[in-house]
């Protein structure tokens, strides 16, 4: 059970970096997940795919420069200590 | 190049002593073997060893009262200091103090009451929290208001507790305890976000705070020590059967607690309330509620032999 505070760490950069990698139109307009399809009439509740759409989107605008420095000290790190 | 004597002396360091300087003295005791500039026996030098004719060589407390290590404690404790203020100033921005003392606001009756209702959840009726003026009452003067003290202390004490059984099978060592600890609180830091992802995308509109479903999540603990302690009690069968037991009532509270919370209101009085929001909203509910005895197993079986 070596499921330490570190690995979760990993698990979430890994994880946020995936999301950031999801181009919004080489590959979300295929699969119908871009950020100008799906949207839904005015006064319904969105939908869970409509919030998943909304959530990626912001991710990756909220996540992109402070990724950059995560990133960087990250490799940085794994590069002296393995 | 070693000199004599030196070989069970730590490497020298240079400290600036106030000591006589030697290339004047025409009739030393003993030649000089000290780097040029007079550098005294390092202070680390250790307590077992006698100082060498003294005369010569600075005791070794005395490098407290050297002027730079007397400048580097100010310099230290300025820091130091300086270090609290900001933590002081700031502290408010990360964790919500304020809110976290209602959760501690806790007293002997409420404590027990709550552990009997996480046991036996079954013969209460009233699961709704009491408001005073749009706020939650503290739970001292509530049973069914959500705390951190209990979960804080039934972490504590599973740690504890899982120490004590990797004991009694000599699986232990200071470092596994540690592993313990921090995967317990890795598998609660990811069933967190979970749930917080998970009423993210059902857009409930609800009064759960982060705080909430920590203090929630933190439940289980107590179901756990008790199996914990019955397996090393009773042996396999009684972990099981105990943690069985505990898992069923952790369930029904979760299942009680949280449906006030993320249902409307309707339905979560009992009316059949249709509709595919209401519908996911229930599975939501069972979802969380079935996730609690999974951690439970996941967590203590591999602690009973």
């Amino acid at each position: 059970m070596a499921f330490t505070l570190y690995s979760l760490l990993q698990a979430a950069l890994l994880f946020v970096n995936a999301i950031a990698v999801l181009h919004e139109e080489r590959f979300l307009r295929h699969v119908g997940w871009g950020s100008d399809q799906g949207i839904g009439g005015f006064g319904e509740e969105p939908g869970i795919k409509a919030q998943l759409m909304n959530l990626i989107r912001s991710v990756r605008t909220v996540m992109r420069v402070p990724l950059i420095a995560v990133n960087s000290v990250t490799i940085v790190l794994l590069l002296l200590f393995g | 190049m070693e000199p004599e004597g030196a070989s069970r002396h730590p490497p020298k360091r240079r400290v600036p002593v106030a000591a006589p300087p030697r290339m004047a003295d025409p009739h030393p005791l003993f030649d000089d073997t000290s780097a040029a500039g007079g550098s005294g026996p390092p202070p680390g030098r250790g307590y077992g060893a006698p100082p060498p004719a003294a005369s010569q060589y600075p005791p070794p407390a005395s490098f407290l009262g050297e002027p730079v290590s007397s400048l580097a404690m100010a310099y230290g404790t300025s820091l130091a200091s300086q270090g609290r203020d900001i933590v002081d100033r700031n502290i408010d921005r990360l964790v919500p103090v304020g809110r976290l003392k209602y959760y501690f606001a806790v007293d002997t009756v409420y404590v027990g009451r709550k552990l009997g209702l996480l046991v036996f959840p079954f013969m209460h009726q009233d699961w709704q929290v009491r408001y005073q003026q749009d706020a939650p009452v503290a739970p001292r003067f509530d049973v069914n208001a959500p705390d951190l003290y209990i979960p804080v202390m039934a972490f504590i004490t599973y740690i504890l507790v899982a120490g004590l059984a990797l004991g009694t099978q000599n699986r232990f060592s200071p470092d596994s305890l540690g592993l313990q600890a921090s995967s317990a609180l890795a598998w609660l830091i990811v069933e967190v976000l979970a749930i917080l992802l998970s009423l993210y995308l059902v857009t409930v509109n609800t009064d759960l705070t982060t705080i909430d479903l920590v203090a929630f999540s933190g439940y289980k603990y107590v179901g756990m020590i008790v199996g914990l302690v019955s397996g090393l009690l009773f042996g396999k069968t009684g972990y099981y059967m105990v943690l069985g037991w505990c898992c069923i009532s952790i369930f029904v509270f979760m299942i009680r607690t949280l449906r006030l919370k993320i249902l409307s209101e309707a339905a979560a009085e009992g009316v059949l309330v249709r509709g595919a929001k209401n519908q996911l909203r229930m599975y939501l509910t069972m979802a969380i509620a079935a996730v609690q005895p999974l951690f439970m197993y996941w967590l203590t079986y591999h602690l009973i032999r």
